[in-house]
């Protein structure tokens, strides 16, 4: 009866008899086919087939409709969900490719009005690219306009950067991707926002879908993807569209629903309707959350780059992609650091915008008023003037003034492609020493221990541990994860993944906690490395692949290694902000207690910044399974290798939506666990 | 500050008549069951909360009634109410004799674009506008274009006193400032019936004191019709033709200042009256007496609506009683010292009070 009683008030006993029970079973099951303490059988495996059978249904057999084909110009039967699909990718390509034209020229858009007999007839119908200069100006006065000098500058280098190194038509094809993208995503994003802001029930209804997209790999909403819009400039946009899209939907959210309720009622008193209160009240007190998720938009956006061109994007990302594949590290490179560029451009300036104050005007002259349109009139007409200068200039060769064509430009591959040579004749034995080590020491015992552990055990384990931090609920959330994933035919591959990721997120922590409890010591310190951890997570994740490539060539180390580097971002950020704010008067009063930075440390700041950094290590989970999940690229023998099969796989929908929520499950257990556990002790100790 | 003639009397700007707010999951169905009758008892035992308990009550033309009460008396979800920002469970509210409960959405919106004007605790404006603009919304709001609507936002802040910092955002104002702003907003339609939700609440006490002075200068020029949520009882007696204390979602008393002092209605009332300095709130007129036809007259004369405390130093000296005359210069009673010195240091019994 008293052991009962302390077992129920204590949890480092209950955990102790969790970590009982689960090694007892551990031990005690053996591997055995029949077995079902050992592994659940396989139930749900049909399911990705029935999948695949009801799309291809719904693609080509539901409500056939007569429509007229432009291609083979005949009327022809199609299904009427295969009819809208083409709709929507006949816009957004023409949407696409009409930016893409204005940057880098082309004839597309003009045989989307004419045909291409008239284009081939009519020599001038072309329509010129934007001069480089041109495009370089105006965004160099944007940026002046939206945050000053420093800003205005960066921008101005960071493209003569990219046209110099002859990236500039891949750099504008991601962008004109990037600007159809977004701001669909925005649109969208702000309207499910409000919506779910009017309805609870859309709110409710919501919510664990949002919960369930941001933690899908990217990979997996590719499949479903090219099944329903093909493959493209147009599908990867798509792609990118879904997996931009929650994160605005969360921000509109949240920035409506902090708007203070008398701000409301004041709205309402001035005789505002609907659309009047939505429009004019509503979405412009929320502007700085809703403009925080445009910057995520972009962000994602540019995340994605590298992922579209899979399903066929242009750009940048599909040059790297294919250098990465030739192991041409040094073009990777210079193309990486081309795609981080436009990443920071865009980042910065939408920054801007959000945190711009809005100036008065009114009483403004015309010239005043409009100087920075102006001054860009003057830019463009100058900017044509020298485009046409550099034809004579420059005769019969290239254009400097106009467009650096495709990898024309200054290129430094040599250098890098020496220096990887260099690399590998010089530390190649050292490497390859550590690395076998770390592979028979460390990972493969480890992996052998996950791919080990009984089905009963896991469950065990994992719902106790929910019963332990939130009770029956918690417990039977996070257990119907996972029974839906020992359901499928992939736990092991989900154990593999799951140990990769365990691995990566220890060390992770292990260096984040280290590193961010030196910074936080430090004012100048925390400022710099808060802006480090910004700047890399402007960073497309496959970027993370480049140098560990260079260095580890092609095995599971270099996965482990990127996957680490990513997730150590949060892990440190969270550490650092966790401890900057612990609350002034707590640290005054340590102080009059007469407390050592020692005792300060120990007994002060990290019991109170405990919760932040569990929130951190939370994200740190996420972040490492989404790069597990991308080196399947490298290759691996988990989840993410699968999902990369069900890419090429004509069939692949189901499979590659199965995989992806076995991905999204094992993420969604983590994050209740942590969630539910920070909120608890955050209230504990009254931050919340 | 009174209006009042005996006509405006007839037609109350704004009229509630037994107003219930009730609050909780079981309220609708008690409502259906009770065929709209309300036992109180009875739907407390459902686990109801009323926010408001049978309120009634007039307000007539260029009438101040303050209502006060502490946190969670209900005085803002009366006010709430009465500018139908939360639905009304049942009862009746009628402005300028129209019934504002059976109004749809668009006869609502009508309303509050012509004939109300709120002002909020925490200032309420929109932080992306100027003073000016924040100002000119509710004109804009009803169509008004950018030019006239502008034009006239401009007078308010001459109005309030802003003047020069009209380009100015709420942020870059302090607190008073941007109450200013709240009040020339909700101003600026005109409205027939002015609600203050705790104006000056958020302010502090040296600016609260001078956003007072402000008020009754503003409505000394204006003559609204207004409706005054506070909590300080002070601010009340300042400001009030009339006060109504409420205590959870009853009104306690509904009076001028004098009577709630003099005379407070339940002893919840008389929690608040009993700290208050009497000569700072009754007024010659309501401590008067009725002029002997024989008696001989000071010399000094004071005005019916002066208060005490201001004349009181002045009718100690006199030894014969002292006329009260009204604003036409006629004596409408007599002031005795007796009767000053016992508002000065006398005990709580009433003092004899005329009609008001």
């Amino acid at each position: 009866m008293i052991m009962v009683q302390s077992i129920k008030s204590s949890r480092p006993l209950q955990f102790a008899l969790l970590a009982a029970v689960f090694f007892i079973l551990y031990f005690s099951v053996g591997p055995s086919e029949n077995n079902i303490l050992w592994r659940f059988p396989d139930l749900i495996a049909g399911v990705p087939a029935m999948l695949n059978n009801s799309v291809e249904f719904l693609m080509f057999e539901w409500m056939p409709i007569e429509s007229y084909n432009a291609e083979i110009e005949d009327y022809e039967e199609t299904a009427l969900l295969r009819q809208i699909t083409r709709g929507i990718s006949g816009a957004l390509l023409f949407c696409i490719q009409f930016i893409r034209e204005i940057l880098v020229g082309g004839v597309k858009t003009i045989v989307a009005f004419t045909s291409w007999d008239f284009v081939d007839e009519n020599e001038w119908a072309y329509w010129p690219a934007l001069p480089w200069t041109v495009v370089t100006a105006f965004a160099v006065i944007l940026g002046y306009a939206l945050s000053g000098r420093w800003l205005a500058a960066f921008v101005g280098s960071a493209l003569v950067y990219i046209a110099v190194f002859g990236q500039w038509a891949p750099a504008m094809e991601t962008l004109s991707f990037v600007l159809i993208a977004a701001p669909l995503s925005v649109l969208l994003g702000l309207a499910f926002g409000v919506w779910a802001y009017k309805s609870q029930t859309v709110e409710a209804i919501l919510s664990p879908l949002l919960n369930v997209a941001q933690t899908m790999p990217h990979f997996s909403y590719l499949v479903p993807v090219t099944v329903l819009f093909g493959v493209g400039d147009h599908a990867g946009a798509i792609a990118t569209i879904i997996f931009a899209t929650p994160p605005m939907i969360r921000l509109t959210l949240l920035g409506l629903k902090a708007i203070s309720p008398e701000v409301i009622e004041a709205g309402m008193m001035s005789g505002c309707n609907r659309f009047q209160l939505l429009f004019r009240v509503l979405i412009p007190t929320a502007r700085h959350n809703i403009l925080v998720g445009v910057n995520q938009v972009i962000m994602q956006c540019l995340a994605m780059a590298v992922i579209a061109s899979f399903i066929g994007a242009k750009g940048l990302g599909f040059n790297l992609l294919l250098a990465l594949n030739q192991l041409r590290i040094g073009q990777a490179l210079e193309l990486g650091i081309c795609i981080v560029l436009i990443a920071l451009i865009l980042d910065r300036l939408s920054l801007g915008w959000a945190n711009k104050q809005i100036d008065y005007f009114a009483d403004l002259k015309f010239i005043e008023r409009h100087k920075y349109a102006l001054i860009f009139i003057g830019c463009l007409f100058v900017g044509i003037v020298l485009a046409y200068a550099g034809a004579y200039i420059f005769e019969g060769g290239i254009n400097y003034f106009y467009l650096i064509p495709h990898n024309k430009g200054i290129t430094t591959e040599q250098f890098w492609q020496s220096g990887v040579d260099w690399m590998v004749d010089n530390w190649y034995q050292g490497l390859q020493v550590f690395n076998r080590a770390l592979i028979t020491n460390v990972l493969i015992p480890m992996k052998t221990a996950y791919l080990g552990m009984p089905v009963s055990a896991t469950f065990v384990l994992v719902m106790g541990i929910g019963y332990i931090v939130g009770g029956v609920r918690s417990a039977l959330v996070v257990g119907s994860f996972l029974l839906f994933i020992a359901l499928t035919e992939w736990w092991d591959r989900a154990l593999i993944t799951a140990y990769m990721t365990t691995f990566a997120v220890i060390v992770s922590v292990i260096i984040g906690s280290i590193v961010g409890i030196l910074c936080a010591q430090n004012a100048l310190a925390t400022k710099f490395i808060l802006l480090v951890c910004d700047t890399l997570q402007t960073f497309p994740s496959f970027i993370y692949l480049i140098p560990v490539i260079m260095l580890f060539g092609v095995t599971d180390t270099s996965v482990l290694i990127a996957v680490i580097i990513y997730a150590t971002i949060p892990a440190t950020r969270y550490t650092v902000e966790g401890l900057r704010n612990v609350p002034q008067a707590l640290q005054d009063a340590g102080s009059m207690s007469g407390v050592n930075r020692m005792q300060r440390l120990l007994k002060i700041e990290l019991p109170l910044a405990f919760p932040h950094i569990m929130l951190g290590i939370n994200q740190t989970v996420v972040f490492a399974l989404f790069m597990v999940i991308i080196g399947a690229m490298i290759g691996t023998d988990d989840l993410g290798q699968f999902i990369l099969k069900a890419l090429s796989d004509k069939n692949g929908i189901g499979n590659g939506l199965m995989l992806g929520l076995c991905v999204a499950f094992i993420g969604l257990t983590v994050d209740h666990l942590i969630l539910r556990w920070a909120a608890d002790r955050k209230k504990a100790l009254g931050l919340a | 500050m009174s209006g009042e003639t005996p006509e405006n009397r007839e037609h109350p700007v704004l009229k509630c008549d037994s107003v219930y707010k009730i609050f909780g999951a079981e309220t609708d169905r008690m409502m259906r069951q009770s065929n709209g009758v309300i036992d109180v008892e009875a739907f407390k035992d459902a686990g109801c909360i009323f926010g408001v308990n049978n309120a009634s009550f007039e307000v007539h033309k260029g009438e101040m009634l303050v209502v006060m009460g502490l946190s969670g008396s209900g005085k803002s979800t009366l006010l709430r109410c009465i500018s139908r920002l939360t639905d009304t469970t049942s009862g009746n509210i009628s402005v300028d004799g129209e019934n504002l409960l059976a109004m749809n959405a668009k006869e609502l919106i009508q309303v509050r674009r012509n004939k109300m004007g709120m002002v909020f605790q925490s200032f309420a404006l929109l932080p992306h506008k100027t003073v000016l603009e924040n100002i000119a919304f509710p004109l804009q709001m009803k169509g008004m274009s950018t030019e006239d609507s502008i034009k006239r936002a401009a007078s308010m802040v001459e109005l309030v006193s802003l003047s020069g910092r009209e380009n100015y955002f709420p942020r870059q104002l302090s607190g008073g400032q941007q109450q200013r702003v709240g009040i020339a907003r909700s101003l600026a339609v005109e409205p027939e019936i002015w609600f203050l939700d705790e104006p000056f609440s958020a302010l502090d006490p040296l600016i609260r004191k001078e956003m007072q002075d402000e008020f009754l200068r503003l409505q000394g020029m204006l003559h609204k019709t207004i409706l005054f949520v506070t909590h300080d009882f002070d601010e009340a007696l300042r400001l009030a033709d009339r006060i109504a204390i409420m205590k959870d979602g009853v009104i306690e008393q509904i009076d001028a200042p004098a009577n709630i002092v003099l005379n407070p209605a339940t002893d919840y009332v008389a929690r608040f009256t009993n700290e208050v300095p009497r000569e700072k709130v009754l007024k010659c007129a309501d401590v008067m007496e009725k002029r002997a036809d024989s008696s001989k007259l000071s010399e000094l004369k004071v005005p019916g609506n002066a208060i005490i405390e201001t004349v009181a130093e002045a009718v100690l000296n006199e030894t014969k009683p002292v006329p009260v005359v009204d604003g036409k210069d006629k004596i409408i009673g007599v002031l005795k010292r007796k009767s000053v010195i016992h508002i000065l240091f006398g005990e709580n019994e009433a003092a004899p009070v005329s009609a008001s």
